[in-house]
């Protein structure tokens, strides 16, 4: 304990000092050098990350008959604002965080590492801005692990934006394309939309119950969240009860940057961003931090407002199926993706809203950490692999692909390993979270379980549509101008080391030897459950039912697809269109908000309000002008001035 | 007479102690090697500076409320903080000076260590005192050898025109202070202590008298309007490193000498003093502000800022509490480092090229992109702009004065706040946005500015954020 609180400090201040030293003398060093520094440094977080989890877990000495018990590893008093109110930045250790502080470090690492290949030319030279790729990378590791380590709502908030913003200049990265510097705008835009709702969320929270911290908000005592029900029970507001109505709001945070429907619109764009980046932010830990947020606060969402967490239920189950029709139409590879993980972090929700709590009753709980570990895993790995295919042939496009199989060896086995495990085929890791998830759902919720399994097999579809068109199918058009070639190991490592993962944790979890309800549940307590085969046996048939169309397709080039498509043709110009809600924004915007409301007010500012300034400014400027005067250089009129000036004083105080 | 109170004055004893070794180095060595003589000042200052941090915490010598001299010398944990501020100030000062005084001033470098060090006793003795005649021998300590210092740069008339007219003013306002003083003496029972005068103020008009003869003195050093004329032509005469000594150092240790004597002396009295001040600070800040807008020599421009920013310093007296008091210190802290960042650059920028004017600055991002920036971070926290110190310094004031609920006070330094941003931004538009007709060369400044600068800049964004720092002031306030 003492050990762990004396290393914690550094999980935040080496990203933190990384972020500083190549931010501020990046440029002084070799490309190289900073590539290299940045991933060593973030090793050794890593290596403190993986300590702290893995004695918080195995130790045993935080363990108590069976519970996990949530430490503070330090907390520190930053911004009193009252007596019983005040934030403090710290260092919270329950299983929750334990987990991501494994599934941030882990995909971090391998990001690092993979970037030092993906942002080398051909020719060997780098990409001219690597020190600030590798600065901010280092600042977005910082921002997620003080995010899912921290102990009150506040600090999340603080980190939660942090991590905004290195989203925005990660995507904005290649600065100099109008495409980019767009989707940043988009991504930043949308998620601070999101994230408004979210402060308000809390600030109604926390005037109620007069504290941000969680230890606090999510003690249950009998059946209730205590100090949420003695605080604000039978308080309304609008014929809603206060409490769902702040909880909400903070989902709608989290709905933001989990791009759940409708604020899903700037995740598909922010694929705009280097590939790595994409890996890390957009698919494995920033878009989670909405389910993370959601987890955290759980026992409030499940005992104090039942109806929203039904309403996130929907949502997700919406989100889900939207988007995976939308992937399934998508010809940019790394669009699928955005569009997969949108369908996954949905499916991570509907397990929430599924959810009951305590021990087997929380099955949905653990079921969507437990995806959202696995989906980190094999997503990252989705997205290195798609890099390293983009890296070789120089288009995002699966026109510009085909038969690579051959070429990219290592690239094609750990990307069908991640597609198998996406699909939910046994023994890969995938599998079994997501058969959890169809448990929990059929338990609990009926609609969501239809939903939920129809996307299974709507996701084998897409992802081996995917798989196939890359590595199969038949050689583009005009055929490669390079030859494409196998990247080297400092790519390959990654990809291999994840799939690694994958593999191993399903097998784990299919002999019992690490399951995964030991280590996290809804309640932390542990508890045992076994595969579910009722649930397991259709769903895998869903999955081989989608692999198998999707081979029917597009293993070989035939004319097939196009037959397909017309058979679907309203419906397929929709998908690709992703249903029009890009458009629905934009005429939101423009034609209502800016056209009918914006314009009045700024005709109002520009001419009531400016023109008022003016006068203020006209006035300031006027009377400087003529008490220069008093400044004439004489020393003898400055002693008149104090004299006077006592005088003054004196007449007026008596 | 038990000697060991002595040791509560340390911070006076080592400062005498080095001001003598000083003067002993220059006549041993002066002659041959004045490089020699610098060095010897500047470490043996720092090691003073380093020995106040760590030496003399009262609260540590199991004695809550030492006196010397039967209570003409007071001494606490703040008044110790505040004396280690100036320290680090001077140094501050020191390190940009240390180019000037190898070239220019190379032939009486040890005389302007001496004669700094002079003034800086007098300040401490100022901030210490427990009776007026002891705080009146401190301002004046602290006066007259400012006169010489300002009088420096003996070749030129600006610089010996700004030392006549300050020389003459501050003769007059200790006059002015001393027949303050006098009418105080008769109309309290024949006492200068200030716990005698608690007692016997009991709001006579001869008293009253004397209190604005006071204000009227100790507004002079505080430059408060309307004792602040001097201000602009001895800043803009005086060479650098005296002005920014003047505008930082000095003020400091005024505004907290005044609120020491507010605290202790007129206590009882608020209705008398807290009218006045309500009016000198509306006063200074706007007057300080409108005539900063149309200054475009940067040291007449830092001079009138520095009168708005002493006005926001008197917030802090204003307020009057421990809340008040906390927060002055901070203030002047954080305006400590970020003045100094200001004249800084303005002094090797002076260095360098003679240029004083804000149109010479003009471009400055495209020659020397890292001089601009510090002092586009000197300007935005001198601004108040989030998240730069200086905005939690001015957050913390005001809330200082909320807490007295003097709402409009507020309002208009809010206000005043607005007008002193576009002044600020105007010395940022020049260097970032406008185009330069003949730019300054880009040039490296010396080893000891750069890294005077740096520390200036690591403290102006960072101070703000350490929150600890703010909560150790407010523990140890009174």
């Amino acid at each position: 304990m003492e050990q762990l609180a004396n290393l914690a400090p550094f999980v935040l201040l080496l990203p933190l000092c990384m972020f500083l030293v190549l931010g501020l003398f990046g440029n002084k060093m070799a490309h190289k050098t900073a590539g290299l520094l940045g991933t060593a440094v973030f090793g050794v977080t890593s290596v403190i990350c993986y300590y702290i989890a893995i004695n918080y877990f195995f130790s045993g000495n935080f363990q108590n008959g069976g519970t996990f018990e949530a430490v503070e590893l330090f907390n520190m008093e930053w911004l009193r604002m009252t007596d019983t109110l005040c934030i403090h930045i710290g260092f919270l250790l329950d299983p929750l965080s334990a987990i991501m502080l494994i599934v941030i470090s882990t995909v971090s690492l391998m990001v690092h590492i993979y970037s030092m290949g993906y942002m080398k030319e051909h020719d060997g030279t780098y990409d001219g801005g690597l020190q600030r790729f590798y600065a901010v990378l280092s600042l977005f590791s910082f921002a997620m692990l003080g995010l899912v380590i921290a102990t009150n709502i506040f600090q999340m908030y603080i980190f939660w934006e942090l991590v905004g913003v290195s989203s925005f200049l990660l995507i904005s990265y290649y600065y100099y394309k109008p495409s980019a510097v767009r989707a940043a705008k988009k991504a930043f835009i949308v998620t601070r939309f999101a994230d408004m709702f979210f402060l308000i969320g809390i600030l109604i929270l926390s005037y109620y119950t007069g504290t941000f911290d969680f230890d606090k908000l999510t003690l249950v005592n009998e059946g209730h969240v205590e100090i949420v029900n003695s605080t604000m029970r039978d308080i309304t507001f609008c014929g809603f009860p206060i409490i769902s109505i702040a909880v909400f709001l903070i989902f709608l945070g989290g709905a933001g940057k989990s791009a759940m429907f409708p604020l899903h619109i700037w995740l598909p764009d922010a694929m705009e961003g280097p590939t790595p980046a994409s890996a890390l932010i957009h698919a494995a830990t920033m878009v989670v931090a909405g389910v993370y947020l959601v987890a955290r606060l759980f026992p409030v969402y499940h005992f104090e407002a039942p109806h929203v967490l039904e309403i996130i239920a929907y949502i997700g189950a919406f989100t889900s199926i939207f988007a995976a029709i939308i992937a399934c139409a998508q010809t940019d590879i790394k669009r699928v993706l955005a569009f997969s993980t949108i369908s996954q972090i949905a499916y991570m929700m509907v397990a929430l809203g599924v959810s009951g709590y305590g021990e087997a009753e929380g099955l949905g709980y653990t079921a969507s950490i437990w995806h959202l570990f696995t989906h980190a895993m094999f997503k990252a790995l989705l997205f290195m692999g798609a890099g390293a295919i983009i890296h070789a042939v120089h288009s995002n496009e699966m026109d510009d692909m085909g038969n690579l199989r051959k070429r990219m060896p290592i690239t094609h086995i750990t990307f069908l390993i991640a597609c198998l495990a996406i699909a939910g085929i046994p023994p890969f890791s995938g599998f079994f979270s997501k058969d959890e998830i169809l448990v929990a759902a059929l338990e609990n919720n009926k609609i969501a379980f239809a939903v939920e399994y129809f996307v299974a097999g709507l996701t084998a579809f897409y992802m081996f549509r995917l798989y196939y068109r890359i590595f199969w199918f038949g050689e583009p058009k005009d055929g490669y101008k390079h030859e494409p070639h196998e990247q080297s190991l400092v790519m390959t490592f990654p990809l291999m080391f994840l799939a690694g993962v994958t593999v191993i944790s399903g097998i784990c979890w299919m002999f019992g030897l690490l399951p995964f309800t030991h280590l996290i549940s809804s309640d932390f307590t542990n508890y045992d459950i076994h595969t579910h085969w009722n649930v397991a046996l259709p769903s895998i048939g869903a999955g081989v039912i989608g692999i198998l169309i999707a081979t029917f397709l597009f293993l070989e080039k035939t004319g097939r697809p196009n037959k397909a498509v017309s058979y679907f043709k309203r419906p397929y110009k929709w998908a690709v269109k992703k249903f029009y809600i890009d458009e629905v924004y934009l005429y939101v915007t423009n034609n209502i908000i800016f056209k009918r409301i914006c314009q009045p007010i700024a005709w109002f500012d520009r001419h009531v309000i400016d023109g008022f300034m003016d006068l203020l400014a006209w006035i300031t400027n006027k009377s400087s002008e003529e008490i220069k005067e008093v400044q004439s250089g004489y020393v003898q009129q400055y002693a008149w001035v104090f004299i006077i000036g006592v005088i003054t004083i004196v007449i007026c105080a008596i | 007479m038990d000697y060991t109170n002595f040791l509560f004055m340390n911070h006076e004893i080592s400062l005498v102690v080095v001001m003598v070794l000083v003067l002993l180095t220059d006549l041993i060595f002066g002659d041959k090697n004045k490089k020699l003589c610098q060095y010897a000042a500047l470490g043996l200052f720092l090691a003073h500076t380093v020995l106040g941090l760590y030496l003399g915490h009262i609260s540590d010598m199991g004695n809550s409320s030492p006196e010397v001299f039967a209570d003409m010398y007071i001494t606490s944990d703040m008044h110790i903080l505040v004396k280690n501020i100036l320290n680090i100030g001077t140094f501050l000062v020191f390190m940009f000076a240390f180019r000037w005084n190898t070239t220019e001033n190379k032939e009486h470098s040890s005389e302007f260590y001496f004669l700094t060090l002079s003034t800086l006793l007098g300040m401490y003795l100022m901030v210490s005192s427990g009776h007026f005649l002891l705080f009146y021998i401190g301002l004046e300590t602290a006066s007259i050898p400012l006169a010489t210092l300002v009088a420096f740069n003996k070749k030129q008339k600006e610089s010996a025109e700004a030392a006549a007219k300050y020389v003459l003013t501050a003769a007059f306002s200790s006059g002015v202070m001393l027949f303050g003083i006098s009418m105080l003496y008769v109309s309290c029972n024949g006492s200068l202590y200030f716990n005698d005068i608690l007692e016997a103020f009991d709001k006579q008009p001869l008293q009253i008298m004397a209190f604005a003869c006071f204000i009227a003195g100790i507004g002079f050093k505080l430059s408060l309007v309307p004792f602040h004329s001097w201000t602009a032509d001895t800043y803009q005469g005086a060479p650098t490193a005296v002005t920014a000594y003047l505008s930082v150092i000095s003020k400091g240790a005024a505004a907290f000498a005044l609120f020491c004597i507010i605290g202790k002396a007129f206590a009882y009295a608020p209705e008398v003093w807290k009218n006045i001040l309500w009016w000198l600070i509306v006063i200074t800040i706007t007057i300080g502000n409108l005539f900063a807008i149309r200054q475009t020599n940067m040291k007449r421009f830092m001079a009138f800022s520095s009168i708005s920013q002493a006005g926001y310093i008197m917030l802090g007296v204003a307020a009057g509490s421990a809340l008040g008091m906390s927060s002055l210190v901070y203030y002047v802290l954080i305006y400590l480092f970020t003045n100094l960042a200001a004249f800084g650059v303005i002094s090797s920028i002076e260095n360098e090229t003679g240029k004083l004017n804000r149109d010479d600055y003009d471009g400055l991002y495209e020659t020397n992109p890292k001089l601009a920036l510090v002092m586009m971070l000197a300007m935005f926290s001198l601004g108040g702009i989030p998240p730069f110190a200086g905005c939690f310094s001015k957050l913390f004031i005001f809330i200082s004065v909320f807490e007295q609920k003097e709402y409009l006070l507020v309002f208009i330094a809010l206000l005043n706040t607005v007008i002193s941003l576009y002044y600020y931004l105007l010395v940022v538009k020049a260097m970032f946005i406008k185009d330069p007709k003949n730019p300054i060369a880009t040039f490296k400044s010396d080893n000891m500015t750069r890294v005077g600068l740096i520390i200036c800049t690591i403290c102006m964004i960072v101070l703000g954020f350490i929150s600890g720092l703010y909560q150790y002031i407010e523990s140890i306030s009174f």
